[in-house]
């Protein structure tokens, strides 16, 4: 490829092929695309990269990505500062953000405890969650963490942490998804369904 | 090559966007890694949870390969356990452990057995916690390190076991007078490791796994520049918080 086109080219090509979903050949498509709608796509997209970049910051409250620090979420007065829900990665806030089903603020923990992976309690974002489960205003912490042997450790050990904080503290369900059918389940989620079954 | 065993799974890594490198302990093939096409999928991801017991089917062009693993689920029990605290934090600790201390490839059906029957024990007995200190010690035998429990380094006598050198592994009897001037720098012995009779008393767990962490540091992962898991430690903590240990 460096024979037909320069390194300029190649350089875009190479940054392409590392975002998620794209690999050497559909980054070339992609380069490609933006070369060729150079006014209509590649120079915005070039300055909303640059903006995002300068812009970005990490919220100082909850850990998550926005513009502003406190973030939106943060700052809403439409939310409920009693309620906080515990997630690992922003990904998880989006998802269920998009579910419209949670009023209340979040906790970006920045991953889970791997015992193989080498990640410790220090070296998540769980001082500053104890420090929020402190508060006057906090009520209720939610851990929404994977359904995982890690993400079941990880809040298993939050749960002890935030013991002596006064909050009542809950986990999000597990069981049957929408559209899920009993004969493709698999032991572990059928057992904790039946478990957390509730009257009807 | 091409072959099929039973395997449980101690770790799972994304590759890529949709597959995993997933490591097994396999009852034939040892501790074993291989490629799950499809691995972060729906229908896969709750199979490749540790502790879960799986049929796999490794294949690869050349031994030294990497490889693919075909995986079909055999006995997922990771779920039931996830609502016990203890439990959750002690699979977590076999199975990180297991991953740091045994090579790749090499056979080692004991151990593949003792955590066959540990994970198996998690959800039918509060027991455990002394069951994964005998696994720890069948560990260190396995790999060439076992504790020499039968008869005292110093007098060579086979009663009144109560410690271990700390040095050479080998039991000692702490009330013979040759023993006074050490006994203080010696590990404790608790009687469950020497005879499935003894009976547990309170402090014999944690007597037992600082007795197999010590060995396993010292002997196995400290040489390999590694260090006891995570995990295990917080499983102690946990342990001594409920009044296990």
């Amino acid at each position: 490829m460096s024979d037909v086109a320069g390194p300029e080219i190649q350089r875009l090509i190479e940054l392409l092929a590392k975002l998620p979903g794209l690999g050497p050949r559909s980054a070339r498509r992609v380069a490609l695309q933006l070369i060729k709608k150079r006014d209509v796509l590649m120079t915005p997209l070039a300055d909303a990269l640059t903006r995002a970049a300068e812009a970005i910051k990490t919220c100082s409250e909850c850990g998550n990505l926005d513009v502003n620090d406190p973030c939106k979420i943060c700052t809403a007065p439409g939310r409920d500062a009693g309620l906080i829900c515990v997630v690992e990665d922003v990904g998880d806030l989006w998802a269920l953000e998009r579910a419209h089903a949670f009023s209340g603020r979040y906790h970006i923990l920045g991953g889970v405890l791997s015992a193989l992976d080498g990640v410790r309690p220090d070296d998540l974002n769980i001082a500053k969650l104890i420090e929020r489960a402190n508060r006057e205003e906090t009520r209720e912490v939610i851990l929404a963490l994977n359904a995982t042997v890690d993400g079941a450790a990880t809040s298993h050990f939050l749960s002890d942490r935030l013991k002596d904080a006064g909050v009542e503290i809950s986990s999000i369900a597990r069981g049957v998804p929408v559209g899920g059918e009993l004969d493709y389940l698999d032991d572990g989620t059928l057992a904790a369904a039946l478990k957390s079954r509730r009257p009807s | 090559m091409n072959w099929s065993d039973i395997g449980i799974v101690l770790a799972v890594r994304p590759f890529g966007e949709t597959s995993v490198i997933v490591e097994l302990l396999t009852a034939e093939h040892g501790r074993h890694a291989g490629l799950v096409r499809g691995g972060r999928g729906r229908a896969m991801r709750p199979v490749l949870q540790p502790g879960n017991r799986v049929k796999a089917a490794w294949r690869a062009r050349l031994e030294d390969h990497l490889g693919a693993f075909t995986i079909e689920p055999d006995l997922l029990r990771a779920g039931a356990l996830m609502d016990d605290a203890a439990a959750t934090e002690g699979l977590h600790a076999i199975c990180a452990l297991a991953c740091l201390a045994l090579p790749e490839r090499e056979k080692h059906a004991a151990v593949f057995d003792g955590l066959e029957a540990l994970i198996a024990g998690m959800a039918a007995t509060d027991l455990w916690p002394a069951l994964m200190v005998k696994w720890e010690a069948g560990l260190l035998t396995d790999l060439g390190y076992g504790l020499d429990l039968d008869r005292c380094a110093l007098t060579g006598t086979r009663d009144a076991l109560t410690h271990v050198s700390p040095k050479s592994g080998r039991a000692v009897a702490g009330g013979a007078p040759e023993a006074a001037d050490y006994v203080d720098k010696l590990l404790k012995l608790p009687p469950f490791l020497q005879g499935a009779q003894a009976g547990l008393v309170e402090g014999d767990v944690a007597a037992g796994f600082a007795l197999t962490g010590h060995f396993l540091e010292r002997w196995i992962l400290w040489p390999a520049d590694r260090q006891l898991p995570g995990a295990r430690e917080r499983l102690l903590e946990r342990l001594k918080t409920e009044g296990r240990l």
